[in-house]
C-alpha cells in the first residue's frame, strides 16, 4: 500500500479539462518526480493533492492518502492535514513568505496552528528545523525578515515550515527553479537528506529532466493533462516507451553542429569596463558608496567568433550586456566595436551601434503589444540613414522573416498570435533585418520549454551558416552555452574569472568557481538513443 | 529606523518650509493694500503710516515672511486686520470645533469601511459582496454637504433626535458636544468610508493573489485564518496610503459641513476672512490646513515603517 | 464589457445629452422669474418644481449640469495637459534632477487640500468660476503626473522598449511611440474619476461660494440657494443633489468597467 494514491484524477477548471485521468503513487521514502513541459497539467496535479484547487475547478477521482480519501474531507479536517501530514514548497521563494512577518514567526506558525506543542517549546522546535535546513538561530537569526535573506536562505525556510510537523508526504513544485545552479543542488542536496532521514515520501514537480535524473526514484511523464510513461528513473530512462519521453530527452540535451569559424580580427572590444551603480546612502553624511556591478572586465570578441557568457544571477553580465548596447555609460575603460567606441561623451552613436542587434528573454515582453509584426522587425532600420522603402522593404521582411522559419504572411499579424518560440523567431528576425555585424542573445532561450529550445538553437546554428554570424551568447544554462558558442568567459561578482575554448573549459576547468559551477550542473544519463533496442510498447 | 524617522522628519520640515514660501508669494501678489482696506480711502497718511508699521507692512517682502514664520513657531499667528485681535487665539477657537469633528469623522469612516471592506472581499463575486459594492458606489458618488441637509431632514426637522445645527461648546460636556457634532460627522463619514472600503476589499483582494497566503493555507490555516493573520496586516499598507488622503479630505469637509450646521469652527472663520479681505487670517488658515496634511503625511510614513519591516532597513 | 461600464456609460451619456440639450431647448428660460409662482413642489407644469424666485427646476438643472460639466472638464483637461508631459519627462531618468524637481514639486502641490488651494486663490483673485476650474486644475497635474509616472516606468523596464533603444531611438521619441499608447488605457480611466471628482468639488466649492457665481446655475450653486429653504421645500435641493449623484455614479461605473475592460490589473490612484 503506497503513501500517496492517485486514481484517475480528473480536473477542470471553469469547464476547460486540465488534467485527465492521472494515476500516480508515491510510497514512503520514495521520491517521485513529475516532469513535463509547461501546460501539462504536473502543477495542478500537486495542488490538486493539497486540495488548494481554484473555487471554481471541479475535481474526479480518487486522491488517497494512507487510506483516507482526500476529496471527500470536510474543509476542517483538510485543514488539519495539511501542513501536518503533507507539507508544501513552491518555486518562488522570493514571494511564498509574508513579507511582514519574522522567519521564526512563521516556522513557529506551522506548529501552532496544529496545536503540536506548546508556545515555548514550539519555538525552540522551530529553531531546530530552521537548524536542520542549514540556518542555525545563532547565524540566522529567526527575527530576520524575509527580505533580509538570499532565495536559497528563503527557500530553506518554506522547507522548514513544510517540515516542521515531519509530514508524511512532501510536494514541492519546482523547488529550485528560481535558484542559481550552486543553490540549486544544495537544495536538492537538503531534500534528499530530508527524505531519508524523516522517512516521508517526496512528490517533486520539475520541468527539468537533469534534476530527475539525479533525485527521483520514480518518474511520471505528463503532457497536456495526462500521465503518458511512468516507471523507476533508471529503467524508464533505459526504455523510454513514449515518444514524447524520447522528444523530452534528446530535446533537453540538444546539441548543434557549428560550422567552422573563420576571422582572426577584433569585432567587439571591452577593455577595462567598469559599471559602478551608487548605493542607497547609508549614513547621513560622508562619501556615497558604490557597487562595481562590472569591476575591469576585458575581452574581445573576433569576426565569426561565437562566444559565451556564464555566470549566476548577480555576477553582472546584465548590466555588461545593456554597457555593450551602450544603453548605459561605463565609468571606466571603454567598449570598441569594429574599433569605434560604442559611447561617446554625446550618448551613444548611431552609426556605430548599427554593427549591433540583441535578443531578449522574455517572449512576452520583447514586443509592443499594438505594433503589427511588419513594424516590429523593422524598428532597427531607425538606425539606418536611408531606410529600405516600398517593395524594398516589403522584401527584406519576407527575408528576415522566411529566414527564421516564418511565412512572409505573418508579417500583417499582431505579436499576440504568436507563440513563444515563434516569437523568439520574430525576435531573431528584427536582429537581423539590417544586417548587423555582432548580436547579442540575452538568455534568449532561458525563458522557453526544452522542445522549442531545441527549435531555436537549431536556428540559431543554421544562421550561423547562412548569414555568418558573429554573436555573444548570454546565459546562465551551461548545458546550452557549451553547444552553442566556440569559446566561453566566465563571470563571478563582476570579473571574468574563466576564459577559453568552450569544450575546454568544461571539460578541465582550471578556476575553482567554475569547476564549482560545473559539478553543481545537474547531467542527464549518458545514453545512446539510437543504438539502443526499441522495446514493444 | 531611527534613520528613517529622520530622513522623513527632514523632508517634512522642507515641505512646510516649501509651503510657506508659495503661500506667503501668493498673498503677496494680493492687490491692494490691507491698512487701506481696514482704515477706508478717507483715511489720514499718519494714520495709515502708523497702521501699517502696527501691522509690519513698511519692512520688505524677505523680513516680513521670516517675521510671519518666525511669530508661527512662537504661536504668534499675528494680528486679524478687521477684528484687531491675535489670529492665534482666533483659529485655536475655532479648531476645537473643526478638529474633533474630522476626528470623529475620521473613527465613523473607519469603522464602516473595515468590516464592509473585510466582509466584500471574503464574500468576493457573491451577492454580499454585489451589495457592498453597489451601496459604496452610491456613497462615493453622495457630496457630503448634500448628505449633511438630507440628515437634517430627516432627522432633526422631521424626527427631531437632532438640532438642526449650532454647537452649544464643550463646556456643556462632552456628550452634549458630541450629539451637535454627529449628524455632522455622520454626513463627512458615509462617503468617505464607502471609499475606505473599497479600497479595503481591493487591497484584501491583491494580497489574496499573493503566494505566501498559498503558503499559509499550505501549512493548514484556513481561509479566515489566513486572512487574518496574513491578509490583513499586508493590505493595511494601501490602506494606509488613503486614510492619511482622509484626514486632509475629511477636514476640508469639516470646513464646507460647518456651513450647514452653523457650527462655529475655522469653516464660518476663514469664509468671513475671504470677505473681508482679512488676508492675515486666510494666510494663516491656509498654512495650519496644510500643516496638518504634510504632519498627517509624515505619521502615515512612520506608519508604513511599523507595518512594513522592509521600509526599516531600506533607505 | 461588464454590466457596470453598460449601465455607466448610460447614465453618463444621459447627462451630457440633458447638457448639451440645453444649449438649443430647455423647458422654460432659465433665468425666467415668476415669483407668485415660486417654491412650487413638482407638478406637470413644473416636473421638478420652482425655486424660490419661481424659476423651472428642471431648466435649472439642464444647464447647471451643462455649467459642471464644464468646470470639470476643463480642470482636468488642465490636469492631462500638464501632467502627462511631465510624468513622462520625469520617467525618461528615473531618480534623475529632472524626475526629482518634478516629483518634489509634485509633493508641495499635493500637499496643499484643493480647499486651501481654492481659498488662497479666491482671496487674491475674488471669487469666480474660473477659481474654481484653476484649482482643480493645479490639483489634477500631480493626479496625471504620478498616474503616467507610475506606468510609464514599469514601462521602461521593459524589454520591447530595450529594443527600441537598441533601435537608436531617442528617449522622447519611445515615450510618444511606446509608451503614451500603451498606458493611454490607464490615463482615460483616471481622467474619468477625476471629471467625476470634479463634478464633486464644483459642487462644494460653488456651495461655499468660492466658484461659479450667480446667476449662472451649476449644481453647486442651487445646493447653496436651497441650503436656507431645504426645511420648506425639500425639491429644490434633492433634485440637484440627485443630478450630481447620477452623473458621478455614471462615470466612476464607466472608470471602473473601463479599467476592468482595459486590463484588470491597472493601478489608478483613488482619492
Amino acid at each position: 500500500m503506497s503513501l500517496l494514491e492517485i486514481t484517475g484524477l480528473s480536473v477542470s477548471i471553469a469547464g476547460k479539462p486540465i488534467l485527465r485521468n492521472v494515476d500516480l503513487s508515491v510510497a514512503k521514502g520514495e521520491i517521485v518526480a513529475v516532469t513535463g513541459e509547461s501546460g501539462s497539467g504536473k502543477s495542478m496535479t500537486a495542488f490538486s493533492v493539497m486540495q488548494l484547487l481554484p473555487e471554481n475547478a471541479e475535481i474526479g477521482g480518487a486522491i488517497q492518502l494512507d487510506g483516507t480519501e482526500l476529496t471527500a474531507l470536510p474543509e476542517a479536517q483538510l485543514c488539519a492535514m495539511r501542513g501536518a501530514r503533507i507539507g508544501m514548497v513552491f518555486q518562488e521563494p522570493m514571494s511564498a513568505l509574508n513579507p511582514v512577518k519574522t522567519i521564526g514567526d512563521q516556522v513557529v506558525e506551522t506548529i501552532l496552528i496544529h496545536g503540536a506543542l506548546p508556545r515555548d517549546q514550539a519555538r525552540a522546535h522551530a529553531h531546530e528545523m530552521l537548524s536542520r535546513v542549514g540556518l542555525p538561530p545563532d547565524q540566522f537569526s529567526p527575527t530576520r525578515f524575509p527580505h533580509e535573506l538570499s532565495g536559497g536562505q528563503r527557500q530553506r525556510v518554506v522547507i522548514a515550515m513544510a517540515i516542521a510537523l515531519r509530514p508524511d508526504l512532501l510536494i514541492a513544485d519546482e523547488p529550485t527553479t528560481a535558484l542559481d545552479v550552486t543553490t540549486q543542488a544544495q537544495i536538492l542536496d537538503l531534500l534528499k537528506g530530508l527524505v531519508s532521514e524523516f522517512d516521508m515520501g517526496l512528490l517533486m514537480i520539475t520541468h527539468d529532466l537533469a534534476v530527475v535524473s539525479d533525485m527521483a526514484d520514480r518518474i511520471v511523464v505528463m503532457r497536456a493533462g495526462e500521465v503518458v510513461e511512468t516507471g523507476p528513473t533508471r529503467q524508464l530512462f533505459a526504455r523510454m516507451n513514449h515518444p514524447y519521453t524520447r522528444m523530452l530527452f534528446e530535446a533537453s540535451r540538444h546539441s548543434v553542429e557549428l560550422p567552422e569559424k573563420h576571422g582572426a580580427e577584433a569585432l567587439l572590444s571591452v577593455q577595462d569596463v567598469v559599471r559602478a551603480y551608487r548605493l542607497p546612502r547609508t549614513k547621513l553624511f560622508g562619501p556615497a558608496e558604490y557597487h562595481r556591478a562590472v569591476d575591469g572586465v576585458n575581452f574581445t570578441l573576433r569576426k565569426g567568433e561565437r562566444l559565451g557568457l556564464v555566470g549566476e544571477s548577480g555576477c553582472g553580465k546584465s548590466t555588461l550586456t545593456r554597457a555593450i548596447l551602450g544603453l548605459e555609460p561605463v565609468q571606466g575603460g571603454q567598449i570598441l566595436l569594429n574599433d569605434a567606441p560604442v559611447y561617446t561623451e554625446r550618448g551613444a552613436d548611431l552609426a556605430v551601434r548599427r554593427g549591433m542587434q540583441v535578443v531578449f528573454q522574455d517572449p512576452f515582453g520583447s514586443f509592443n503589444p499594438r505594433h503589427r509584426v511588419a513594424r516590429l522587425i523593422t524598428e532597427p532600420y531607425h538606425l539606418l540613414d536611408a531606410p529600405p522603402t516600398g517593395a524594398e522593404r516589403a522584401d527584406a521582411i519576407a527575408e528576415a522573416l522566411r529566414a527564421v522559419g516564418l511565412s512572409p504572411d505573418d508579417a500583417r499579424k499582431y505579436i499576440h498570435e504568436f507563440s513563444g518560440g515563434q516569437r523568439q523567431r520574430i525576435a531573431i528576425a528584427r536582429a537581423l533585418i539590417i544586417k548587423p555585424d555582432l548580436i547579442l542573445f540575452d538568455e534568449a532561450v532561458s525563458a522557453l520549454d526544452v522542445s522549442v529550445r531545441a527549435r531555436i538553437l537549431d536556428l540559431v546554428a543554421e544562421l550561423c551558416e547562412s548569414h555568418d554570424l558573429s554573436y555573444l551568447f548570454i546565459s546562465h544554462d551551461l548545458s546550452v552555452v557549451r553547444t552553442i558558442t566556440d569559446r566561453v568567459l566566465v563571470m563571478r561578482a563582476g570579473r571574468i574569472v574563466e576564459e577559453g575554448e568552450t569544450e575546454l573549459v568544461f571539460s578541465n576547468p582550471r578556476h575553482p568557481y567554475t569547476q564549482a559551477l560545473i559539478a553543481a550542473a545537474p547531467v542527464l544519463p549518458d545514453i545512446d538513443i539510437d543504438h539502443r533496442s526499441h522495446p514493444h510498447v | 529606523m531611527l534613520r528613517y524617522t529622520l530622513k522623513r522628519l527632514i523632508s517634512l520640515m522642507l515641505s512646510l518650509a516649501v509651503a510657506s514660501l508659495v503661500i506667503f508669494a501668493v498673498i503677496e501678489i494680493a492687490p491692494g493694500d490691507p491698512a487701506q482696506f481696514m482704515l477706508g480711502v478717507n483715511a489720514q497718511p499718519d494714520t495709515l503710516a502708523a497702521l501699517r508699521a502696527e501691522l509690519g507692512l513698511d519692512t520688505s517682502k524677505p523680513d516680513r515672511y521670516l517675521a510671519w514664520v518666525g511669530g508661527m513657531l512662537q504661536g504668534d499667528f499675528g494680528t486679524s486686520y478687521t477684528y484687531r485681535t491675535p489670529v492665534a487665539g482666533m483659529i485655536a477657537d475655532r479648531l476645537w470645533v473643526s478638529l474633533p469633528l474630522t476626528i470623529y469623522a475620521l473613527v465613523i469612516s473607519i469603522l464602516l469601511a473595515f468590516p464592509a471592506g473585510i466582509y466584500a472581499a471574503s464574500r468576493r463575486g457573491r451577492i454580499g459582496d454585489a451589495a457592498m459594492m453597489g451601496t459604496t458606489q452610491l456613497g462615493v458618488a453622495i457630496p457630503n454637504f448634500w448628505f449633511a441637509m438630507m440628515l437634517v431632514l430627516v432627522f432633526a426637522v422631521n424626527l427631531r433626535w437632532f438640532n438642526a445645527g449650532g454647537f452649544p461648546g464643550w463646556d456643556k460636556g462632552l456628550r452634549t458636544g458630541l450629539h451637535a457634532l454627529t449628524l455632522p460627522a455622520i454626513a463627512l463619514a458615509l462617503p468617505q468610508a464607502s471609499i475606505l472600503a473599497r479600497v479595503m476589499r481591493s487591497a484584501l483582494l491583491d494580497v489574496l493573489g499573493e503566494d505566501f497566503m498559498r503558503t499559509a493555507r499550505a501549512k493548514g490555516l484556513s481561509r479566515g485564518q489566513a486572512i487574518w493573520r496574513h491578509g490583513l496586516r499586508n493590505a493595511l499598507i494601501p490602506v494606509l496610503t488613503i486614510i492619511g488622503l482622509q484626514v486632509s479630505f475629511l477636514l476640508a469637509g469639516a470646513i464646507i459641513i460647518e456651513q450647514v450646521f452653523y457650527l462655529p469652527g475655522l469653516g464660518r472663520l476663514i469664509f468671513q476672512a475671504i470677505n473681508a479681505r482679512d488676508l492675515i487670517v486666510v494666510e494663516s488658515v491656509v498654512m495650519l490646513l496644510v500643516f496638518v496634511v504634510i504632519t498627517v503625511n509624515f505619521m502615515v510614513d512612520l506608519a508604513y515603517a511599523v507595518v512594513d519591516p522592509r521600509l526599516r532597513t531600506r533607505t | 464589457m461588464s454590466r457596470g461600464l453598460w449601465i455607466g456609460s448610460l447614465l453618463t451619456a444621459l447627462m451630457l445629452g440633458l447638457a448639451l440639450l440645453s444649449l438649443v431647448w430647455t423647458p422654460y428660460p432659465y433665468e425666467q422669474l415668476d415669483i407668485p409662482n415660486k417654491l412650487m413642489p413638482p407638478s406637470l407644469t413644473h416636473p421638478l418644481g420652482t425655486d424660490h424666485f419661481g424659476r423651472d427646476i428642471l431648466s435649472m438643472i439642464m444647464v447647471g449640469i451643462r455649467t459642471s460639466m464644464g468646470v470639470a472638464i476643463v480642470a482636468v483637461a488642465i490636469g492631462l495637459a500638464f501632467g502627462i508631459p511631465l510624468g513622462l519627462l520625469a520617467s525618461q531618468r528615473k531618480g534623475g534632477w529632472i524626475d526629482e524637481v518634478i516629483m518634489r514639486t509634485n509633493d508641495v502641490i499635493f500637499a496643499f487640500p484643493l480647499l486651501a488651494m481654492a481659498i488662497l486663490i479666491t482671496a487674491v483673485f475674488g471669487p469666480s468660476a474660473t477659481n474654481a476650474i484653476v484649482a482643480f486644475g493645479i490639483f489634477n497635474i500631480p493626479v496625471f503626473a504620478r498616474v503616467t509616472r507610475g506606468g510609464a516606468l514599469s514601462l521602461w523596464e521593459r524589454e520591447f522598449i530595450f529594443a527600441a533603444r537598441v533601435a537608436g531611438k531617442s528617449r522622447l521619441r519611445i515615450s510618444a511611440e511606446h509608451i503614451l499608447p500603451n498606458i493611454l488605457g490607464i490615463l482615460i480611466v483616471q481622467g474619468t474619476i477625476q471629471f467625476a471628482l470634479g463634478i464633486q468639488v464644483e459642487a462644494a466649492l460653488s456651495f461655499v461660494g468660492l466658484g461659479v457665481q450667480p446667476p449662472t446655475p451649476s449644481l453647486g450653486r442651487m445646493l447653496a440657494d436651497a441650503q436656507t429653504l431645504v426645511t420648506i421645500a425639500p425639491h429644490i435641493a434633492i433634485f440637484p443633489g440627485l443630478a450630481i449623484i447620477t452623473i458621478v455614479v455614471g462615470l466612476n461605473l464607466m472608470g471602473d468597467g473601463l479599467r476592468d475592460w482595459l486590463d484588470p490589473r491597472l493601478r489608478v490612484v483613488r482619492a
